[in-house]
């Protein structure tokens, strides 16, 4: 028997959705311009006020239509690794977890102090979660302070010194992510003009745009804004990605009390009917294509204001979110395996490993996460070594206690082996001991101490975590990728590049125009 | 005018009570009462509590919000009064609050917004998405003394420099301050990007813009009523 949580009986996920497809037609959904047409071409009611920005209106959405919707997404998919195997299950119970994304600070191990992240951070991370197999995927988790344009893919990282512009600055986490990686990659864009970029850079990767929709590579996570509200970029966003037939992940994120129902029942009603307005934007704009009943919520720290992702209310929330898509039968997501903690400590290991056991048992899909401090605002590779340990042990629990597997005999369960060696208790000399030792306990990397009494002077968890994560970069060994590839990269990247510093000094002439009329 | 009305105002702003606030109000008014002494040896002493309060985490944001809510009937039902008799609350100064650029989340800025109203300063909100050039179009307007900038989110933090930049640039500061707030934002980033303050939450906001206030060199700084 597999353990498994479940926090909402049938009735209750009943009276989520009943009460979610009612918050769809009152008070109804903001979308932005992308999103009003193709409603309206649904037969969906959506009001425009007049004078509103970027068209944005308030639709309607008939469970009928929703229904339909529902009926044409997958129930699962596949992510594939750059060698075309099939690297993450979106569907069933399978488990899967990813480090979190995406932060702007690094906690540096030798000061504890927060520092800007840096391409060589993300690299440091992507290096050690290629090496270990809790992560099935890899995620864009920090944006890089110093992007730098390269003029010479092909020759190594070298730079020529010129900045990335900003607004390009989640292309290159990609960019960096799949030149050090064959994992696939859980990602997203900062804009609705970036992601095209970035989806060119898979499509390079895989080899054509048809590859990469026949094998996708990444999932892109793309997030409303609560309450019931997807925005001009999200909407975009969703669109864009069925068309393309690249994964979209739906990363709803309410704050039970802040932007959402104080009530964890609330918030996950208010999550469900933003996650199906998001679903029914998806399947109108391509039928079929992948997507994700995905999520952040958490609740809302009513002394700061905060996302308390380490709380266990938070873990709580992404287990019932998860449990109601799963009962519409779509793949799931959760952000778990994050603290509050500033310091990889004793708080974040607790709240890292309790959620990361939690969300294990609830079956989600993706687990994002791990690796984050200070609720999601800055990273840690020590922690992500440390949560990866806590995800192992997630796993094993998740297995469960088993009999009668092809692994595990079931005649008997003591018996056969005290026929054996009666009374002497030599159970280490037994075939069955050396047999299966290895699935019935999880042993944990050194960065766990379980050194006998006496192995003094003992050391403290970060210090072995620092250690380990030396050993595993040692270990790494960089893909390498065909000359014809680094070639589109350096075509894609310097098209975006020429495109942002466009826009960006376009938006600077905007400037001095509002200067010369006033 | 009697201490236990005073003690009934201020616990009404304590219990975020509006309907109680309004009729203490009602009732200094039938009574002759000076409204800025009601305000000021009343509810304000409710509101400054509050705020004490939510700083040793007694009291919580929900707390905090309908206290600043009763805070705000209050004075709304004793300004006619106080308009004829020429003895209108001064506003501590003028703020044009926003959030960066791209950045649609805005419970952050909307506590700022109401607690610094409450607090006694006029709030002019552009809301959320705000342009550099809209929050220099407004601060001309109205001629703020601070623009206060929020970002939630580690991509948008960049907009609270790109405000901060065209205030400059429209040689608004040094007499604009720029002040920046949200979920991402660290003193550092402040300190990076050149902003004149920075606080963690709407409370702090306060004290930092009265703060600031204390730095304008403006000859009418005299005529303003510090509150509480």
């Amino acid at each position: 028997m597999r353990p498994r949580i479940q926090l909402l009986s049938p009735d209750l996920i009943g009276r989520i959705l009943r009460e979610a497809f009612e918050l769809l037609i009152n008070p109804g959904v903001r979308v932005g311009s992308a999103a009003v047409e193709l409603l309206r071409s649904a037969g969906v009611e959506v009001e425009v006020a007049a004078g509103v920005a970027n068209n944005h209106g308030v639709a309607r959405i008939p469970e009928r239509l929703v229904q339909q919707c529902l009926a044409s997404a997958p129930h699962d998919f596949y992510l594939y690794n750059r060698q075309g195997e099939k690297a993450v299950h979106y569907g069933g119970d399978d488990v899967h977890f990813d480090p979190g994304s995406c932060c702007v600070q690094m906690l540096d191990p030798e000061t504890l102090e927060a520092r800007p992240s840096e391409t060589r951070d993300l690299v440091r991370i992507v290096q050690v979660t290629e090496t270990l197999p809790q992560f099935a995927a890899q995620s864009t988790a920090v944006v890089c302070s110093d992007a730098l344009l390269s003029n010479s893919l092909l020759y190594n990282d070298a730079c020529n010194g010129k900045h990335a512009p900003g607004a390009i600055a989640d292309l290159y986490r990609l960019l960096v992510v799949l030149q050090h990686s064959d994992k696939p990659v859980v990602t997203g864009s900062f804009s609705a003009a970036g992601l095209e970029g970035m989806i060119d850079l898979l499509a390079a990767d895989s080899g054509s745009p048809d590859r990469l929709r026949q094998q996708p590579r990444a999932v892109f996570d793309v997030c409303p804004s609560p309450p019931l509200n997807w925005s001009e970029f999200g909407s975009h966003n969703l669109i864009d990605l069925a068309r393309a037939g690249v994964p979209a992940e739906i990363v709803s994120m309410p704050l039970a009390g802040g932007t959402a129902p104080v009530t964890l029942a609330g918030s996950v009603t208010q999550h469900a009917a933003e996650v199906l307005a998001g679903i029914t934007l998806h399947q109108l704009a391509a039928p079929g294509a992948p997507i994700v009943w995905g999520g952040a919520p958490a609740i809302f720290d009513m002394r700061t204001g905060g996302a308390p992702m380490g709380a266990v209310e938070t873990a709580m929330l992404n287990m019932a979110c998860a449990e109601v898509g799963k009962h519409l039968g779509l793949p799931t997501h959760g952000y778990l395996v994050a603290t509050d903690s500033k310091l990889v400590d004793a708080q974040a290991g607790a709240e890292s490993a309790r959620s990361a056991m939690l969300g294990a048992l609830a079956g989600i899909n993706m687990i994002s996460g791990a690796g984050m401090l200070e609720s999601l605002a800055r990273f840690s590779v020590e922690k992500l070594v440390i949560d990866a340990e806590s995800i192992a042990s997630a796993y094993r629990l998740a297995r469960g206690i088993e009999i009668g597997s092809d692994k595990v005999p079931s005649e008997t369960l003591a018996t056969a082996m005290f026929a054996q060696i009666g009374l002497s208790g030599e159970f280490l000399k037994l075939k069955e001991t050396r047999a299966l030792f290895r699935q019935e306990q999880h042993l944990p990397s050194p960065v766990i101490d379980r050194s006998a009494r006496g192995s003094e002077p003992a050391s403290d968890v970060l210090t072995r975590a620092r250690t380990r994560v030396d050993e595993l970069v040692s270990k790494y060994r960089k893909p390498s990728l065909s000359e014809d590839v680094l070639r589109k990269f350096q075509a894609i990247v310097d098209r975006e590049a020429d495109r942002a510093a466009v826009e960006e000094a376009e938006s600077g002439k905007n400037v001095g125009v509002a200067q010369a009329t006033k | 005018m009697s201490d236990p009305l005073f003690e009934a105002m201020r616990q009404s702003i304590i219990d975020g009570a509006p309907d109680k606030a309004v009729e203490l109000a009602q009732q200094a008014l039938a009574q002759g009462l000076d409204p800025l002494q009601a305000v000021n040896l009343g509810f304000a002493v409710g509101i400054t509590f509050a705020g004490e309060q939510f700083g040793c985490g007694e009291m919580f944001l929900p707390d905090l919000l309908a206290s600043a809510e009763a805070m705000q009937a209050a004075i709304k039902t004793l300004e006619p009064e106080m308009l004829k008799r020429g003895s209108e609350r001064k506003a501590l100064g003028k703020i044009v609050l926003g959030t960066a650029r791209g950045d649609i989340h805005d419970i952050g800025k909307n506590l700022v917004a109401t607690i610094l109203s409450a607090g006694g300063f006029q709030i002019f909100d552009l809301g959320t998405s705000v342009t550099p050039e809209q929050f220099v179009a407004k601060a001309k307007e109205v001629d703020a003394d601070i623009v206060g900038v929020s970002a939630l989110l580690t991509t948008t933090m960049a907009g609270q420099k790109a405000v901060i930049e065209a205030l400059d640039r429209n040689g608004l500061r040094p007499r604009v301050k720029a002040i920046i707030g949200g979920a991402a934002v660290t003193s550092k980033w402040a300190a990076e990007i050149g902003a004149d303050g920075y606080s963690r939450n709407a409370i702090d906001a306060l004290e930092l813009a009265k703060n600031l206030m204390g730095k304008v060199d403006s000859k009418d700084m005299n005529k303003r009523t510090a509150l509480a």
